[in-house]
């Protein structure tokens, strides 16, 4: 166990090590001169600029750059935002919760929807109902985010009247107090059920806009999990022994098709973090996407570039760990 | 793999998928509209008309008009060339990087093996839509740079199945009889190893395109890909974004257009993997 953790934490180290590198060249290649940036942006005179060259080193060789660049990224410090004139690592921090919240929320729907569905179609395989969930399927997965947020405010929002259009909660209300950064589960902690409710009216519908790709992915996924099952030696046993088709599913073949299952829930959760970026957008939802996406706007590419960075090395960590919980629960899973 | 797929089999089985039959016959009238655009409208996708601006569909204006008066319509049309094309292209590019890097790894081995190996799972490791928007940020903002800017990223992946085919397809018995008659190593890799190995390849692309459809767009979107006028689809929805509450036709028909290519290419792709790997038939 251990050393299955040694070793995926050294690869993980690695692919951080050569990400740093492309990040380095992405960033060399950027317009703009992170200088004058650092010096305070177009007000700074010459002579600030050339301070602020040599603080940061960009006046020493390329290698030399890449190091200190590895150094200051290692410490957390991504430089300052163009625009904000803050401390990139605060902005991010600031913005986070928001997109975790989001996230996890869609992430609970895709599983909490995905699961029952891919049961009831490998159940059903082969009839029409199977046949409607592939489709279905088809259909998930060809809708892009962005474009299925605006019809889902169009409906939700212009025409229904039920849910707001975006934000975190109504504008007439201040956040509940800072704890944990998630809007419900701060205004529950506070007891305040007028925030609660409203911070939950305003998750709805990005998290089920956001949680569709995954929902179809997990349904199918589940599917395929549990015919393998069903086509091993113990169920065929189980169903010999005269147990109803219910149990055998439930009992036999379901607990043996969790592991791949909850790994494919664990793994989405990258992935919706990565579409959170374009749902965010959509719902003027204050996370890490709108974060990067009014970064590119503004043309502030040292946030851009925390912002991929950051995220990056969250994704990559959250496969590892999704990874080693795998292992823990199957140690026959071996990579 | 090994079994000739005749065409007129592969037509047979076609007909009867009619999911799949029907996401070809779209693929088919989206080739043609990308390649004459002029038999479907004869309207100018570029043509401003201040007095008609934002004008919801009717007779006249079958998709409505945009906040310059240009017709929505015509300008989907032209734009199928730009938005399908730029994924073709993506596509394209990095089957054939990540085909040619994948076939060189796997038939050298040692370390030349090992860099190539390497260098994928770092790009393999990251979400591609957050490193796209990095390195098409780098580039410059500008849909030729994102179609390389995702061909960059996308090349690893092809270059991890290419290698593996060559892994297998060296051991096999037909490659070693040449090698024993004395065939020269480029030799074999060009008539032996390269066109088995393209199968599968070819398989995977024809699966991604979907994806990829929606990742430009995605990346347009953003404002990282094809810049306004140009009418590429997700171009279009980022400046009919502003219009969607009350001029609703404007950001939605580019994004329909977008979720019924993309739906026709997975449509396909899904009978293709189904008929190339009959053991993943579920």
């Amino acid at each position: 166990m251990l050393l299955y953790v040694a070793r995926r934490l050294a690869a993980l180290a690695f692919v951080m090590l050569g990400m740093s590198l492309l990040m380095f060249v992405v960033a060399h290649a950027l317009p703009g001169d992170p200088a004058r940036v650092a010096a305070g942006g177009v007000e700074a005179t010459t002579e600030m600029v050339r301070i602020a060259r040599e603080q940061l080193g960009l006046d020493r060789p390329l290698a030399v750059q890449y190091l200190l660049y590895l150094g200051r990224t290692a410490r957390g410090d991504l430089g300052r935002s163009v625009v904000t004139r803050r401390r990139i690592a605060d902005d991010l921090l600031e913005f986070f919760p928001a997109t975790l919240e989001l996230t996890a929320a869609a992430v609970a729907f895709a599983g909490l929807l995905g699961v029952p569905l891919g049961i009831l179609s490998a159940v059903r395989r082969g009839r029409l109902s199977d046949h409607v969930s592939r489709l279905a399927f088809l259909f998930g997965i060809s809708m892009p985010v962005f474009w299925l947020g605006l019809v889902a405010i169009l409906v939700f929002y212009a025409v229904l009247g039920l849910l707001p259009a975006g934000g975190r909660i109504d504008y007439l209300l201040t956040p509940p107090p800072h704890v944990t950064g998630f809007y419900t589960a701060d205004s529950l902690l506070a007891g305040d059920g007028q925030r609660l409710a409203s911070a939950l009216r305003h998750l709805v519908l990005p998290a089920l806009v956001l949680s569709t790709v995954s929902l179809a992915f997990i349904a199918r996924m589940t599917r395929s999990c549990l015919l393998e099952v069903l086509g091993e030696d113990y169920v065929r046993t189980a169903r010999a022994k005269g147990l109803r088709e219910a149990l055998v599913i439930y009992k036999h073949a379901l607990r043996n098709a969790a592991v791949p299952i909850l790994v494919t829930i664990g793994l989405q959760l990258g992935t919706l973090m990565g579409g959170a970026v374009l749902t965010e957008t959509i719902f003027t939802w204050p996370g890490i996407g709108t974060y990067a996406v009014s970064a590119v706007e503004n043309q502030d590419y040292p946030a851009l570039m925390g912002f991929a960075v950051t995220f990056s090395f969250l994704y990559a960590l959250l496969n590892v760990v999704v990874d080693v919980l795998a292992y823990r629960l199957n140690p026959r899973v071996s990579v | 793999m090994t079994r000739r797929l005749g065409l007129v089999w592969l037509a047979r089985q076609l007909g009867r998928n009619v999911p799949a039959a029907l996401g070809a016959l779209l693929i088919l009238l989206l080739l043609v509209v990308s390649l004459e655009p002029r038999w479907f409208t004869e309207r100018d996708p570029y043509r401003l008309d201040p007095v008609n601006r934002l004008l919801p569909p009717s007779a006249t204006y079958l998709l409505g008009t945009d906040e310059m008066g240009r017709d929505i319509y015509t300008r989907i049309v032209y734009g199928t060339r730009l938005t399908l094309g730029a994924a073709v292209l993506a596509v394209a590019l990095a089957t054939v990087v990540g085909g040619l890097v994948g076939l060189l790894a796997g038939y050298a081995g040692g370390w030349l093996d090992e860099v190539v190996m390497r260098t994928t799972d770092v790009f393999l490791a990251f979400p591609p839509l957050v490193l796209a928007m990095a390195v098409v940020a780098a580039l410059g903002q500008d849909l030729v740079n994102s179609v390389l800017g995702l061909a960059g990223i996308w090349w690893a992946q092809y270059a991890r199945l290419m290698r593996s085919r060559v892994l297998e397809i060296t051991a096999q018995e037909y490659v070693l009889g040449a090698r024993a008659t004395g065939v020269g190593r480029p030799r074999i890799l060009l008539r032996h190893v390269a066109p088995n190995g393209l199968a599968p390849l070819t398989v995977k692309a024809s699966i991604d395109m979907g994806l990829v459809v929606i990742m430009l767009s995605a990346l347009s979107f953003m404002g990282l890909g094809a810049k306004p006028p140009i009418p590429e689809w997700g171009a279009m929805i980022t400046t009919g974004r502003k219009y969607l509450l009350d001029y609703w036709w404007v950001p939605t028909f580019p994004g329909f257009a977008i979720f019924v290519s993309v739906l026709a290419f997975n449509l396909l792709g899904d009978w293709i993997r189904d008929v190339m790997d009959p053991r993943a038939r579920t």
